[in-house]
């Protein structure tokens, strides 16, 4: 029917499965073992921000501030040489930044205080669950929708698609070991809103097709979908890895990693909705027979 | 297929287009740096006169500024220059003194039309605009405490006044415990408190010897307690803050036990935390004479002593205080001027008069808070704040005659002392100690910078964007980029208009929306050249194009929208800022890729007849 190429798309399903297997056994073997990096929302201790007027060198201020008394302060570069980002674990005090201020400042260095954060001990177990709590919750509703708007099979398989990409997101920020904060959290469930974007869009035409070739295997259903969705997939890709970029690259360090997160996610979100949500549909055995029931109005061209 | 739109449907689209653009216009004028001057208290009438003492004092010291506005309760004059706004503050707050609130401020110059139309700018969140962000627990279960101990001493004395015998009586965790000798006594005792204090639910045991009984909080009450502890909490809070002068705080109740306080705009975040977070009180003691009470050190041991024992019962508290002033005395010392309510006159009244040659104490009460490292059955160190509490005597003073309503108190520090005392004191004490558990302090120059490169992600994230559609679907790629330069003066006119707060993950969610909103553009413009490569004729091919993609885009955003919802309602700050401006990304970016565009190509090629689509 249409003149668009058919790529064999579920052909080399079983490779998909074993790369996506692969993905996963390290994910979670990283995260169980070495688990993630907390940022200071969810770990909870004092940060502290500066900026002077000269590139500052990390070693003499780490020095200076263990002669005044701190203990064990990690003191890095933030983005710019001039940037010092200090942080204190463990023994957070209401006046804790007044007091490493005074230290910095003791030999005449021109120094401004940028930012401070200080999250209690509490605040980041309570931030920790709500977060974990949060994706759970996600994924049960979208399921729920996908159930009522698609059927079951369908919703089965864009709930492992995302589980797939969040935990392979997460996997890869606990690998790399880079930081997970409560703007990496909002981006992961981002990435969730994306990949089943991407997915929900395959699984419409799946359905669509189902109920309008009526020869065809289930395979062949799906390459065909797959095909014909598949320059809308890469193109929307593209549009949001640009702005991704503008972000990793111009939106400075404090939205550096929240980039990154959604670079990982929209990547494997991509790749997950063609091949992890088809091939879980097709495990499944999703048939023509699932769709039989129509929902009103869903193809009934509906022009005057 | 003609796909030409009826009138009134591109009538609206003209509508929502101007809608956008007049509500997403007050973002284009910059703020003017200001200054707001206000009264200490309401009954302060700020007019033409003090506005005429402000500009003088400006004009002295150089100060360029445009024409102020006093209304009667506050004056507002807009600076030139945003550098001299410190320097315009310490001016005016030198010249006026320290009965006159100044603060910085942003005023809008939204003109006028605009704001007659309800236009105003985005609110910037603290992470943009610079400011504090505080979140405070209040401790509760020392609320119930301080009650708790106050009925104590109140049931000692009426079992005494009854003649009623009792072994011991004290406070054990959350419960008063009382031990008698007999039978008798205990039922006594029992129906008295039964009678006099509802409050408390009394138990005990036959049989036992000693016969114990235990009262306890009833969970109404309780419960009222917390309540009223979190209410003072805030209303002192509110004062404090409002003393801080700034222009618009926010103090508000989080959950059960938190406070949440935004102070946008503060630079010197070193003397708002010492006022918020500091938790005083005083509270009036007799010295004791017998062996009972409590002993407390001297503030500054000087030459009575390193310490006394005082009453345990308190004659006043803070909580009597209704007005506090700094003031020095003869000698030149500070000190601070206190008037009581009727209820605190009466009692202090009532105290001093029987015990003239007696000694009166001041004690200073500050609640504070350390953190313990600890480490639990996992071996993990666990850090746990601890409330701890400390009690100082600043002055000890013999009564030489009746106190009434009004007094003062000497032998403080000095004259900073006396006024963040005097401080405390007048914007009320607060009813349970509270501590920080979070902190976000941002630099005004951090919060500038962030605009910026919020930005220039989103216009360089966008012209890529933009030249991406335009090079792969050339014609329709221009009625793409023109929803997609809508969608954003929508999210924009939305946003203002919602009063929605501005944060930097906000930025990175519209730099998100702007980055997908086009896929629903994507998936119509798919659809049309499927169509074509079918062998369908141009009009009916966009016609069916729009239409099969539009099942596919709504369930495609409706889930998004699901899961932008989640976001919003599990977040904190500046993560409900990114729900936000992703939700409101979504529903804009629908109208405009679907309706809009529909009508631009309506417009260029419907009910022509064309052969060929650039496509």
């Amino acid at each position: 029917m249409t003149t668009a190429k058919i790529y064999n798309f579920m052909g080399i399903r079983r490779y998909a499965v074993v790369f996506s297997a692969l993905m996963l056994t390290v994910s979670v073997w990283s995260l169980y073992s070495q688990g993630l990096v907390l940022g200071l929302d969810f770990s909870g201790g004092t940060q502290i921000e500066v900026g002077y007027e000269e590139p500052a060198d990390v070693a003499v201020i780490r020095q200076q501030l263990e002669s005044a008394g701190f203990e064990g302060p990690v003191v890095v570069h933030f983005g710019a040489e001039t940037d010092v980002l200090i942080r204190l674990q463990g023994e957070p005090d209401q006046a804790l930044s007044e007091k490493v201020l005074q230290v910095l400042q003791s030999n005449n260095a021109k120094i401004e205080l940028r930012r401070v954060d200080f999250v209690g001990p509490q605040i980041g177990d309570e931030l920790r669950e709500d977060g974990g709590l949060g994706m759970l919750t996600a994924l049960a509703v979208v399921m729920l929708y996908v159930a009522i708007r698609f059927q079951l099979k369908f919703s089965i398989g864009a709930v492992l698609a995302l589980a797939h990409d969040v935990i392979i997101t997460l996997g890869i920020f606990s690998l790399a070991r880079l930081e997970f904060d409560l703007t990496v959290l909002a981006a992961v469930l981002a990435v969730v809103g994306y990949s089943l974007n991407d997915t929900i869009v395959v699984s419409d035409r799946i359905r669509e097709n189902f109920r309008k070739i009526r020869k065809a295997t289930p395979i062949e259903v799906i390459n065909e979908s797959l095909s014909q969705t598949l320059w809308r997939t890469i193109n929307t890709s593209v549009t949001t890895m640009l702005v991704l970029l503008a972000l990793f690259f111009i939106g400075g360090e404090l939205i550096h990693n929240f980039a990154v997160a959604l670079m990982i996610g929209v990547g494997i979100g991509t790749y997950s909705s063609i091949y992890v949500a088809a091939t879980v549909m097709l495990a499944l055995k999703v048939d023509r027979e699932d769709l039989l029931e129509p929902v009103e109005g869903e193809l009934v061209d509906d022009l005057p | 297929m003609l796909n030409k739109f009826p009138l009134w449907k591109n009538l609206m689209i003209l509508l929502i287009v101007a809608f956008g653009f007049i509500y997403a216009s007050p973002n284009l004028f910059p703020p003017d740096p200001a200054i707001q001057l206000s009264g200490q208290s309401g009954a302060m009438v700020i007019d033409q006169l003090v506005l005429d003492q402000v500009e003088k004092s400006l004009d002295e010291a150089g100060i360029e500024y445009f024409a102020g506005e006093a209304d009667g309760e506050s004056l507002l004059v807009r600076l030139q220059d945003i550098k001299m706004q410190l320097r315009a503050k310490e001016v005016i707050q030198a010249e006026m003194g320290g009965n006159y609130i100044v603060a910085l401020n942003l005023a809008p110059t939204t003109p006028d039309w605009l704001s007659s139309l309800g236009g105003v700018p985005m609110k910037l969140g603290l992470d943009l605009s610079g400011g504090v962000h505080f979140l405070l627990e209040v401790d509760l279960d020392s609320a119930l405490a301080v009650r708790l101990e106050g009925d104590l001493q109140d049931i000692k004395a009426t079992l005494r006044e009854d003649r009623i015998r009792y072994r011991s009586f004290e406070l054990v965790g959350n419960q008063i415990i009382g031990q008698f000798r007999d039978a008798e006594q205990i039922e006594k005792a029992t129906a008295l408190i039964r009678s006099n204090y509802r409050d408390l639910q009394p138990q005990y045991k036959n049989g036992q010897n000693p016969l114990s009984l235990v009262l306890q909080l009833s969970d109404i009450a309780g419960n009222l307690i917390e309540d009223n502890a979190i209410k003072q909490n805030l209303t002192s809070l509110r004062n404090r803050v409002n003393e801080l002068g700034v222009s618009e705080p926010l103090v508000s109740r989080q959950g059960k036990n938190r406070i949440v306080v935004e102070l946008p705009g503060v630079q010197d975040t070193a003397e708002a935390k010492r006022i918020i977070g500091k938790t005083a009180n005083l509270e009036f003691r007799l010295e004791s004479l017998t062996k009972s009470g409590e002993t407390f050190k001297f503030r500054n041991p000087g030459g009575q002593g390193p310490e006394a024992r005082l009453e345990n019962k308190a004659v006043i508290t803070g909580e009597n205080v209704t007005d506090a002033r700094a003031s020095f005395d003869e000698n030149g010392r500070p000190q601070v001027n206190i008037t009581l309510d009727a209820k605190g006159g009466w009692q202090m009244g009532h105290a001093t008069r029987d015990n003239i040659g007696r000694r009166l104490s001041v004690l200073f009460i500050e609640y504070k808070t350390k953190l313990e490292k600890s480490i639990d059955e996992n071996g993990e160190v666990v850090i746990t704040p601890i409330p701890f509490v400390e009690k100082h005597i600043i002055s000890l003073a013999t009564i030489q005659a009746q106190l009434g309503k009004q007094f003062r108190i000497t032998g403080l520090d000095g004259q900073r002392e006396s006024s963040e005392l005097a401080l405390l004191l007048r914007a009320g004490a607060l009813a349970a100690p509270m501590y920080i558990v979070e902190e976000r302090t941002i630099g005004p120059s951090l919060g500038a910078d962030n605009i910026q490169l919020g930005v220039k992600s989103v216009t360089v994230g966008m012209a890529m964007v933009l030249v991406f559609m335009l090079v792969i679907y050339r014609a329709f790629g221009i009625a793409a980029n023109i929803a997609l330069g809508m969608n954003l003066v929508l999210l924009i006119a939305f946003m203002s208009l919602l009063g929605a707060t501005l944060t930097l993950p906000g930025i990175a969610g519209i730099v998100l929306t702007v980055g997908m909103a086009v896929d629903a553009n994507v998936l119509i413009f798919s659809r049309i050249r499927e169509e074509l490569a079918e062998g369908a004729s141009v009009q009916s091919a966009i016609s069916a194009g729009y239409d099969r993609a539009f099942v596919s885009i709504l369930d495609a955003n409706i889930t998004t929208l699901i899961v932008a919802l989640i976001l919003f309602l599990i977040g904190s700050g500046p993560v409900q800022g990114f729900a936000v401006t992703l939700s409101i990304g979504i529903l804009t970016s629908m109208f405009t890729s679907i309706v809009m565009t529909r009508g631009l190509v309506n417009m260029v090629i419907g009910g022509r007849k064309i052969d060929k689509l650039w496509i």
